[in-house]
């Protein structure tokens, strides 16, 4: 087993909403007490519906904001914002919309060399020039793009300037937040053989956030599954696809449609909707749409035990 | 006669840079109680040809076609005035985008309301009573306190819940869903789509499903018509098409998605959907297509017979031995 890079432990992300004229004040809680690991290698996804902290999980570990409580080290070495400037560098990020995170007045080149202009500013010009044009060829670009602007590319094309971009200060951490999911069918197979590929070369731990359970399928080696906040479930690929044991995994894997028309299905029909972060549910929150649910449910909340995987489930599935 | 017919329709935008020809020559026919799903990626002209049917694309379109009738009507020079008699009633869309589709400024109730009282007809009481029922039916919790909410005091899956009761208000014979999930999580996706081929099968119209998801298409379509480029490429019953795909993009469409795969490595397919100024001579999908040759890049192919998918292809895959030989 390899050290891990990221050691997270119960990371917490709390925001206050003040109150205005006709609603009072709260606290979303975005993230609870989320604990993980990434090795150098290995891909680790979240998966997860829109509001349950997997975006917010990003920004804590791209140092983009601070945790309300819990801490994470990255190579052994506790990261607090004293310490940001020094990790950031080990940590990168790529967004989802390629369209929106590139600059569309800057040239590939200057876009490619501006990282380590900021974080090596005593590298000589030419020696930055010839890095980003390495980059380049290993994001699969040709060396005529260095000199274009981003309107030219395609979607394809800027998620990877995208990538190369955050591979620019050598990281030892990729976070993807749904590097595929504004991407066509056809393209996105492409990002994602590229995506695989640095990983074997530079060997990589990615953080790979993703809604579409059939691209984490093929990427992922270990799976968190979160919902309202909190991870109700974790483990490997296989054992998470095979047997889930949280109700909410299982419901999720049946829900996503499969591309195979004669696959026998037997979906599992959510009631309702996530409640608002603003106001979870006291016992188990996906007690209001489980179908299994007990007053114990209600009443306390279940935590991630550690047999087999561990799901926060008073009675999860065999 | 079928209830939707439309042959040989194509649209063309004047642009700054000249004639952009977003549907170039398809086929779209539709049966009561059909499920036809269109697919495509980005640019392949899915939407733009059913908006052109609706008469919703701005004057820079120019919309030709050899036929398109809807219940034995012909949709070609009518005027606005008497196409929207039928829009919204007879025939009905649902987009991509719940929260922006409906007006912000009035309540989820006052805009259904607008379409029974001008497509049916009814008064104050009987309007209020059909909403309640409507919202009842697409399974809105609560429904008489929803009339009076705003859009943006609902959720996604709601709201789209709502665009779905405005346009089976009318009982329409077709509905046309334009992406109607791909904004939605999962498990409110899952919702959407039992509702819709709920409706389908309860009411018995006609439903044109535009997607780019394989899995949506899969689990929903009784039929398939697969576009590229604003053509329409390959149509086939939905089994058949994921079994026995006859045109190349099809086959490396589904190749490529990720629960096929069966290494790390994903087949691709190279290059991207030809753009207005690098239109190929032949086959659009030529300069991307492992199997082209010269003929392919040269001659533009016309759709294969029935047997064949109508498959836009010189040499399609999957041909049986005696129609090959």
């Amino acid at each position: 087993m390899n050290t891990p890079v990221v050691v997270a432990e119960n990371l917490t992300r709390h925001y206050d909403v003040k109150g205005g004229l006709f609603s009072k004040g709260g606290t979303v809680r975005a993230v609870s007490e989320t604990s993980f690991k990434l090795e150098p290698g290995k891909t680790l996804a979240v998966v997860g519906e829109s509001g349950c902290g997997k975006s917010t999980l990003a920004r804590l570990i791209t140092m983009i904001e601070e945790p309300t409580s819990g801490t994470f080290a990255i190579g052994g070495d506790n990261v607090t914002p004293e310490t940001w400037a020094r990790h950031r560098a080990d940590v990168q990020i790529v967004f989802q919309d390629p369209y929106g995170s590139l600059n569309p007045r800057q040239r590939i080149g200057s876009i490619l060399e501006e990282p380590l202009k900021i974080n090596r500013p005593d590298m000589p010009a030419a020696e930055r020039e010839a890095k980003a044009r390495d980059m380049l060829k290993l994001v699969g670009l040709r060396p005529e793009h260095f000199d274009r602007y981003p309107h030219m590319f395609s979607g394809g094309q800027r998620q990877r300037i995208a990538v190369a971009r955050a591979l620019m200060l050598e990281p030892k951490v990729l976070v993807l937040d749904e590097p595929v999911s504004a991407l066509d069918l056809s393209i996105q197979s492409q990002i994602l053989n590229l995506l695989v590929d640095l990983q074997e070369r530079l060997g990589l731990a990615y953080l790979f956030i993703s809604h579409d359970l059939s691209v984490v399928k093929h990427m992922a080696d270990d799976i968190i599954v979160m919902y309202l906040g909190r991870p109700v479930e974790v483990g490997p690929k296989a054992e998470i696809f095979a047997k889930p044991r949280h109700p909410y995994t299982k419901a999720l894997l049946s829900a996503t449609p499969m591309a195979d028309p004669k696959a026998k299905k037997t979906r599992i029909k959510l009631e309702g909707e996530l409640p608002s972060p603003l106001n979870v549910p006291a016992g188990c929150a996906f007690a209001p749409r489980c179908w299994k649910v007990k007053d114990k449910c209600r009443a306390e909340r279940p935590t991630l035990g550690d047999e087999g995987h561990p799901a926060a489930c008073f009675f999860p599935e065999a | 006669m079928p209830l939707l017919d439309i042959r040989n329709l194509s649209v063309d935008f004047a642009t700054a840079s000249g004639q952009f020809r977003a549907v170039d020559g398809v086929d779209v026919s539709v049966d009561t109680g059909d499920i036809l799903a269109i697919v495509g990626e980005s640019g392949s002209g899915k939407s733009v040809s059913m908006l052109a049917m609706m008469g919703l694309l701005p004057w820079t379109a120019t919309i030709t076609a050899d036929v398109m009738s809807f219940g034995g009507q012909d949709l070609r020079g009518l005027s606005d005035r008497q196409r929207r008699k039928i829009i919204g009633k007879d025939m009905a869309m649902i987009f991509q985008e719940p929260m922006s589709s409906l007006n912000p400024c009035f309540t989820a109730g006052f805009q259904i309301k607008e379409a029974l009282r001008l497509h049916l007809g009814l008064d104050a009481k009987e309007r209020h009573a059909k909403a309640v029922e409507l919202f009842e039916m697409v399974g809105i919790p609560a429904p008489e306190d929803r009339l009076k909410a705003f859009p943006h005091q609902l959720s996604g899956g709601m709201n789209q819940r709502v665009m779905i009761a405005m346009a089976i208000a009318c009982s329409p014979k077709l509905l046309i869903a334009d992406e109607p999930t791909t904004a939605l999580d999962v498990t409110i996706q899952a919702q959407i789509l039992d509702l819709l081929t709920g409706l389908q099968r309860e009411t018995g119209m006609a439903l044109i499903l535009i997607t780019h998801d394989m899995g949506v298409v899969a689990e929903t379509a009784e039929r398939v018509q697969v576009q590229y480029a604003g053509q329409k490429v390959e149509e086939q019953p939905v089994g058949d098409l994921f079994e026995t795909p006859h045109h190349p993009y099809t086959a490396a469409l589904l190749a490529a998605l990720p629960e096929r795969a069966t290494s790390r490595k994903l087949p691709t397919i190279p290059g991207v959907v030809p753009g207005q100024f690098d239109r190929p001579a032949g086959c659009l999908f030529s300069p991307r297509c492992q199997f082209a040759d010269d003929r392919c890049r040269s001659t533009p192919p016309a759709p294969c017979g029935p047997e064949l998918g109508l498959a836009r292809c010189h040499y399609p895959l999957n041909a049986k031995a005696e129609v090959t030989a």
